[in-house]
């Protein structure tokens, strides 16, 4: 359907290869190849800075992306949104700018599912400040227990930091109810967005958290760009993390004041290529039907989890509700799988997807994870399938 | 140096083995013939660093030649791991550092089938046995 609007596809099919690992990172719609091609051929200049037209006009396009952004995912002012350089860099920047807020003895609350990224800075901020890491329960089908988490939030708990849409287990979290919870605890809330405001849409408000991460790479964009949004008020009392140009008001010899936010935290040159580049992933996600994005997501999900259940020996790790499926084959190592499978031309993601507590959660060393972007097709699946069945039968 | 016998059954199997089927078949046999040791006796400091999937390797020094052994979960990286041990053991540690890693993968006819992630895994294995052939 939407196939032909990305180039790297028919390359891929020319050298045998099946893409399903777009979880990992997705295929790129020509209209970004042509927004790059345009900006880097018709002359580059630097944003926010010199006085001539050439740098009015990059500088507008760039300024026009967080307009687009803030559209994109319902944002309430365009200066909620923060460009990073990924999503990892962007609960950094949080961990950091947090962390005068956060003392010992308070609480912070995580799901197991959380991606090493929505973990570590959150590990090591309660590490350096003595507050203590609280774990929200997951049910067997890989759903956070909300009858279970509302006992969690306390009086010492500061932030909940939770994935919207798992990327091992591709379950879709009560993000909404605990985000609500967090407020009415007067407890911060990050919303890890990564897989999320891909296969769905977004609005942070209706989500009524203070803090919302995704990466433009994910989501049909280019790489080297993260985004974070933030409730403007919140934002403005974190300080800078990064020093240096674009981001100060004035500087002396001896101090320094700064911009408010979002260029607070845009310190030095920006990724404006990638963030031209996203504005024109933006435009193109803007021209498709996303209902009937979604729907054909959903027929392609449907057909990877029965094809699956069809199979014997194999397991589906928890009860995926959107684009991407993690699996075990009893008695058969997920490396020696993933190795039959790239030998057939099958680009699966294998091992333990940056998500180590989680696998250990579920007991399992490592699994396989097929993942789908709105460009997939039935016979993608179609080829995964054959290939498994070749592979079973070798290791079975 | 000829090849020790291991090895030469080794690279017969494999040239007799051609196609994705025959090839995988016989790196499962190989597995079963891998010089391993128990999960019970794996200890840390034998891990190699740099596998995909968790490799112990150890070596023991007779007389003048090496004989390592290796454990893993994986049947097809016993299989790849074997096509390694069965080439090196039995060589003394002189002989170790002279061998042409990449030429045997080729000869094996695995150089190709290995995904670029798959070979350095390997490659750390090969570090790995030539970092314990000078420590003992």
């Amino acid at each position: 359907m939407w196939h032909n609007d990305f180039p790297a596809l028919a390359a891929l099919a020319a050298r045998g290869i099946t893409y399903l690992d777009s979880a990992a990172t997705a295929q790129k719609p020509a209209a970004l190849l042509l927004a790059l091609q345009t900006y880097l051929s018709q002359g580059a200049a630097n944003v926010h800075r010199a006085g001539y037209r050439l740098a009015d006009e990059v500088t507008s396009a760039f300024e026009a992306c967080r307009d687009d952004v803030a559209a994109f995912i319902g944002a309430a002012q365009r200066d909620e949104i923060v460009f990073t350089r990924s999503a990892t860099e962007a609960f950094n920047l949080l961990a950091y700018g947090l962390e005068a807020q956060i003392n010992a003895g308070d609480e912070l609350l995580l799901s197991p599912l959380e991606h090493h990224a929505n973990l570590l800075p959150w590990q090591q901020l309660a590490a350096r400040r003595g507050a203590k890491l609280v774990w929200l329960p997951i049910s067997a089908s890989g759903h956070i227990d909300m009858a279970a988490a509302s006992a969690l939030f306390t009086p010492r708990t500061k932030l909940l930091a939770v994935t919207q849409l798992s990327n091992v287990l591709g379950t879709l979290q009560p993000v909404r109810e605990l985000c609500t919870l967090a407020a009415q605890h007067g407890a911060l809330s990050v919303v890890d967005g990564a897989q999320g405001v891909v296969h769905s849409s977004v609005d942070v408000r209706a989500l009524d958290c203070d803090f919302y991460v995704f990466s433009a790479h994910k989501l049909y964009g280019p790489d080297g760009l993260g985004v974070l949004y933030g409730r403007h008020h919140l934002l403005n009392q974190l300080p800078p993390w990064q020093f240096g140009g674009e981001m100060v008001l004035q500087v002396s010899r001896d101090s320094a004041s700064f911009q408010a936010a979002p260029l607070r935290f845009e310190a030095g040159t920006p990724p404006i290529s990638a963030v031209l580049a996203l504005r024109a992933s933006l435009a193109y996600l803007r021209t498709l039907d996303r209902s009937a994005v979604a729907a054909h997501e959903a027929l392609l999900l449907q057909q990877l989890k029965t094809g699956l259940d069809q199979r014997a020996g194999v397991r589906r790790l928890g009860d995926s509700d959107a684009a991407l499926v993690s699996f075990v084959v009893d008695g058969v190592h997920h490396a020696d799988l993933a190795q039959l499978l790239d030998e057939q031309g099958i680009a699966v993601r294998s091992g333990q997807h940056c998500a180590h507590p989680l696998m250990a959660t579920l007991g399992v060393a490592g699994s396989t994870r097929v993942s789908l972007g709105l460009y997939s097709q039935a016979a993608d699946l179609e080829r995964f399938f054959t290939a498994l069945d070749n592979a079973l039968a070798l290791l079975q | 140096m000829s090849l020790p016998a291991a090895a030469q059954q080794v690279l017969n199997l494999l040239q007799q083995s051609p196609g994705f089927e025959g090839r995988n078949r016989a790196l499962l046999q190989l597995g079963n013939q891998l010089p391993s040791f128990a999960s019970e006796q794996r200890n840390d400091e034998d891990l190699v660093p740099g596998c995909d999937s968790q490799v112990w390797l150890r070596c023991e020094r007779h007389a003048e030649t090496l004989q390592f052994s290796a454990s893993s979960d994986a049947r097809l990286i016993r299989g790849l791991l074997a096509c390694l041990l069965l080439r090196a053991n039995g060589l003394t540690a002189a002989e170790l550092a002279l061998l042409d890693w990449p030429d045997w993968l080729t000869q094996l006819g695995l150089k190709q089938q290995l995904s670029p992630s798959r070979a350095n895994g390997l490659n750390a294995v090969v570090q790995r046995m030539l970092l314990l052939s000078q420590a003992i």
